[in-house]
């Protein structure tokens, strides 16, 4: 039998269920995986052993009473730290946040926690999710497990690194401009981000509150769908929560694609900076779905090529700016004295935020400020706009739009830090859909023929039609085989 | 040279919404209480936490800007006003910008010189701050070495009311306010407690000389904590300008205090540049369209306000203005003594008499309010009945009004307990009368001859011997039966 | 537009982020990039195109006004840096800026 730590959820829950393993065993097990990788590795922020074993032994409990609270109970599950948590420390990657202990659970983390999934620890993430390498952590920066010299992608890195290294079977990530796909895809694993509203933000940090999304990292689209189903749904306490139940996405996943339209985004296979090999990979998957019984087309997306990170770069960071104006010193978190209140909040928020934080929020402040509404953030909004409308007409045409998630494969440590522009651009395909609103997945399709690292391959959909995507990403991981093979796993 | 001047004055008034939970969180609304006791995450501002929003609040609103013959939008929305202050959690305010939710209204004001209408610019639904107390120095935030902050009343449902600068003196401001403050009542949307600061004005005043196209500076008034300080305030703010202009000094727009003991406005000091509060749509929230039906239903439930209730008194109880005004001031005043005419069924006016004087000076000198009085509305209209049917004197009622006060007593108990009941039985009081006439015969000659005046003193000298509970009317015909010819 | 150092200065206060000279040198540069990237929509044609500012159309999200529960005075202040009579410490107040 595979090792314990390299099997998915779905897999786990099926050895809970024939009794093969408890979920404390698994626990344990997870526990020295961790003990063996995360060091090199450095995914994990916060661990929860305790939080974890004793979660666990609940959950045994409840098996040997009958009382599973759902099919998953006793499958751990670990958070990015932009999930608060009740009673463990909290801090969004940030040295404001530093020993910040929330006195709430998220309702991602209430959810899972009612589906008697034990907490498996708070995962690294560039500082408040801003960033596309987790270098942006004001603690550590999180390696990637297939090269412990290149990133893991971000800023849900921690989470990927996780789920790749076997330290936890899924995680929990946040997507505002590609921050699950981006890493899932450097990583080679699966990372959703369903359409806005789908999953409560209801405790999850914001950065970009119009864009962020919570969605899965996992190790295939069946365990990313079984997530979603236990934590999405309405939440009443987040106004912009679509109504509504969870959505039923297990239901007919294994239904196959034949006749689904598939559109290839033009302008982004004609980008300048789409690597050769992820080039490669991703036709190649073309051609698979194609194999598959889909019907590939052509669609074009040419304002969300040019002008989709330039529309980003004007509305997260302006909703960042007003967003993070909580943190100044007075009700928690770290303070640096000063004379009077505003020396101290502004000696607090320099030291307490890194430079990237700084960065943007001064971006978002001026782009907001009098003078300058209308130029930067008013206009930027009406591309939005555009934008929504340019993928509307596509899916006119086409059932699902299929591109490379990242244009390269994962970068060198350090490789970007100096230039803020270059590493803006590795978000060019992941930006366009969270502007929309529109669920997006991103699939391993394999090795780069270049430098052997995961290739992601993205599947964007209409919104609320996740049980489409996912189908035609489960199609297409059943038919690839990576993510059941060996080959699938980075040699650590 | 003195009437050479003209005033523009602008309100801005801040309305707590008396709904019971706060405007983007399930906390408890409610006036003091023990620091930090009423917070939860979201109106703490603590990470990850969400606003959802009132749906009592948005329809309080809706009711005001009704009332306030507001256009009510058929799409509004809220937006971010982003300035730091330790008192807001966020460091920004959830307000609303360009979307409010009524528009273009206005108030009719009674003045001395008629009706003066007041245009209202914009109702807007928004969320109050915390509270910072002054630690060190006088206590004031001039010289304070550090401040406290709670957060109880962080989020509370706030509402601001935006006048069009319609208004040209003090006294009509103070007018405006009195009558925004009525109908606010009238709503029950808000205690509207100017001391308790669930109702803030604050006003914008420029004085220029008459004729001159250009406004003279703005002058933002700040901390007027009473219906009089807005008279009082502006008064002395108005007369500064006025005097300024008249030294030829040019008033400088800035924000002044008034200091209710001085009776004075000081600047504040000056802001260093203007705010830039970076408005921008709040994107944890969804735009609000209320529907017709909605608004429709609101309206049909909209209570009589004061100026309908005003016409309604002086016609239906045919009372003198003066009257009017003191009855209607709230609604409370009014319903009470609405009642106390229905259980008396006599002569409004005599009702109206009653409350307004004594009843009123009992309350102001024990500063109680009319609905926390021990007395009834029926219990008034039971001790007028007693007057009118001449059971008790006009002067014997007032002391049992006191009575009902002290006690919450009914009037016949009070009577009976202490035998204050007249006596107006001829045959009880025969005997009382022949002695005052046995005792002074030459009162009793006086009136024998003709002088009909002394049957008073006589009168008295019969009360003397009745303990004051002799009818006097019953006394003066019987005295005159024996005297007169 | 490239932005001036006094922009950077005007931006920082309204931000409160007290950036040392180094910091403010290397922003202005930065930020210059950025937003020269960033001016790349001035060339689309916005006329008539409505701003979006939410990613999906919903509308009148609203609560029923009920009252919940509350954090503890505790729980409130756990994490408070400075705490004094139950309130929240902060240095002194100034007006202006």
């Amino acid at each position: 039998m595979t090792e314990l730590h390299w099997l998915g959820a779905t897999e786990l829950a099926s050895a809970l269920d024939a009794g093969e393993v408890s979920a404390q065993e698994v626990a344990g097990a997870l526990l020295q995986r961790a003990d063996e990788v995360d060091p090199s590795v450095r995914a994990v922020l916060t661990r929860t052993d305790e939080r974890l074993l004793e979660d666990a032994r609940a959950a045994d409990r409840r098996r040997a009473a009958g009382a599973l609270r759902s099919p998953y109970d006793g499958v751990p599950v670990g958070y990015k730290d932009i999930f608060v948590t009740r009673g463990t420390v909290t801090t969004a990657g940030s040295r404001i946040l530093e020993g910040y202990v929330p006195p709430y659970d998220a309702t991602v983390v209430q959810r899972c926690s009612a589906a008697g999934l034990p907490l498996a620890h708070k995962l690294n993430m560039d500082e408040f999710a801003m960033g596309s390498s987790t270098e942006n952590s004001a603690f550590m920066a999180t390696r990637n497990p297939w090269d412990l010299e290149r990133v893991p992608g971000g800023s849900s890195g921690g989470s990927a690194a996780a789920v790749a290294a076997g330290i936890v079977p899924w995680a929990w990530g946040t997507d505002t401009g590609g921050s699950i796909r981006q890493p899932a895809s450097l990583v080679g694993i699966v990372g959703v981000k369903p359409t806005y509203g789908v999953v409560s933000r209801y405790g999850m940090i914001a950065f970009a509150s119009s864009l962020d999304q919570a969605g899965p990292l996992t190790r295939n689209v069946r365990d990313a769908a079984a997530l979603l189903e236990i934590a999405g749904g309405h939440d009443p306490r987040d106004a912009t929560s679509i109504p509504g139940p969870a959505p039923r996405l297990l239901d007919g996943i294994d239904a196959g694609i034949e006749g689904l339209r598939v559109g290839i985004v033009a302008e982004f296979m004609q980008a300048e900076g789409l690597a050769h090999g992820v080039r490669a990979r991703v036709e190649d998957a073309y051609r698979r779905l194609e194999k598959l019984g889909a019907e590939l087309g052509e669609v074009h997306l040419p304002i969300s090529l040019e002008h989709g990170i330039s529309a980003y770069y004007l509305i997260a960071p302006a909703e960042a700016s007003a967003n993070l104006a909580r943190y100044d010193g007075v009700r928690y978190g770290l303070r640096v004295d000063g004379e009077d209140v505003v020396a101290m909040t502004s000696r607090t928020r320099a030291a307490g935020f890194g430079a990237e934080v700084k960065r943007r929020v001064m971006l978002g402040t001026y782009s907001l400020s009098a003078g300058y509404y209308d130029a930067y953030y008013g206009r930027a909004l009406r591309v939005r706009t555009l934008i929504k409308q340019e993928f509307a007409r596509a899916f006119e045409h086409v059932d699902v739009i299929a591109s490379p998630t990242s244009p390269t494969t994962a970068f060198r440590l350090g490789e970007r830090t100096a230039d803020p522009l270059a590493m803006y651009l590795s978000d060019l395909f992941t930006v366009a859909a969270p502007l929309a609103g529109l669920p997006a997945i991103s699939v391993p399709c394999g090795l780069s023929p270049d430098d052997s690292l995961p290739v992601g391959l993205q599947l964007i959909a209409p919104a609320l039609q996740e049980s489409t995507m996912l189908r035609t990403a489960y199609a297409f991981e059943q038919d690839l085989g990576f993510a059941a093979s060996p080959e699938g796993r980075p040699p650590l | 040279m003195s009437d050479a001047f003209e005033t523009t004055i602008g309100l801005e008034i801040h309305v707590e919404l008396a709904t019971a939970s706060k405007m983007f969180c399930s906390c408890p609304v409610a006036f003091g209480g023990e620091p930090n006791t009423r917070t939860c995450p979201v109106c703490l501002g603590l990470p990850g936490a969400l606003p959802v929003p009132n749906r009592k609040a948005v329809e309080y609103t809706i009711r005001i800007g009704l009332a306030l013959n507001c256009r009510i939008a058929e799409r509004a929305g809220f937006h971010r006003k982003n300035y730091f202050y330790p008192d807001m959690p966020k460091n920004y305010q959830i307000s609303q910008y360009d979307e409010p939710l009524c528009v273009r209204g206005h108030v009719d004001v009674p003045t001395e010189d008629g009706v003066l209408r007041v245009g209202i610019t914009r109702v807007h639904l928004e969320e109050d701050t915390g509270k910072s107390v002054h630690v060190g120095g006088s206590g004031r935030i001039a010289d304070s070495d550090r401040s406290l902050e709670d957060f109880n009343r962080a989020g509370t449902p706030l509402v601001e009311i935006v006048s069009e600068p319609d208004i040209h003196s003090a006294e009509q401001a103070r007018a405006f306010v009195s009558e925004l403050r009525a109908i606010l009542a009238s709503l029950g949307v808000s205690d509207v407690r100017m001391e308790e600061g669930s109702l803030r004005v604050d006003a914008n005043v420029s004085v220029r000389p008459v004729g001159e196209g250009e406004h003279g500076a703005k002058v933002e008034v700040k901390n007027m904590n009473s219906i009089r300080s807005v008279g009082r305030a502006l008064q002395y703010e108005e007369a500064r300008q006025r005097d300024a202009l008249r030294r030829g000094e040019m008033p400088t727009q800035e924000t002044r205090h008034f200091d209710e003991r001085t009776g004075r406005t000081s600047a504040m000091r000056t802001k260093e540049f203007a705010f830039d509060y970076r408005y921008f749509p709040e994107p944890d929230l969804v735009p609000l369209t209320p529907s017709r039906a909605w608004v429709e239903e609101i309206a049909a439930r909209l209570p009589e306000l004061p100026a309908a209730r005003r016409a309604r008194f002086a016609a239906d109880y045919a009372l003198p203005a003066a009257d009017v005004a003191v009855l209607t001031a709230s609604p409370e005043v009014a319903r009470w003594f609405e009642e106390a005419v229905a259980a008396y069924g006599g002569e409004p006016k005599r009702i109206a008499n009653w409350v307004t004087g004594d009843l009123f000076g009992l309350l102001n000198d024990a500063g109680v309010e009319l609905t926390e009085a021990k007395v009834t509305p029926a219990g008034l209209a039971a001790l007028v009945r007693l007057v009118d049917a001449g059971r008790i004197s006009g002067k014997q009622a007032k002391g049992v009004l006191q009575a009902m006060f002290d006690s919450g007593a009914e009037p016949e108990a009070i009577v009976a307990e202490r035998g204050l009941e007249q006596v107006s039985d001829e045959a009880a009081l025969q005997g009382a009368v022949d002695e005052a006439i046995a005792a002074n015969p030459d009162a009793a000659d006086k009136v024998r001859a003709g002088n009909l005046n002394t049957i008073g003193f006589l009168v008295g000298q019969v009360m003397r011997r009745t303990g004051g509970r002799a009818d006097p009317r019953v006394v003066n015909e019987l005295l005159r039966r024996k005297l007169v010819p | 537009m490239p932005i001036d150092r006094a922009a950077v200065d005007h931006v920082a206060r309204l931000a409160r982020i007290a950036l040392t000279e180094e910091e403010r040198e290397r922003m202005q540069a930065e930020l210059s990039v950025i937003l020269a990237h960033a001016e790349r929509i001035a060339a689309l044609d916005l006329d008539g195109v409505e701003p979006s500012a939410h990613a999906i159309e919903l509308t009148d999200v609203m609560r029923p006004d009920e009252v919940g529960e509350c954090l503890s005075r505790d729980e409130a202040l756990a994490n408070a840096p400075a705490v004094e009579d139950g309130r929240f410490a902060v240095p002194r107040i100034i007006e202006d800026a």
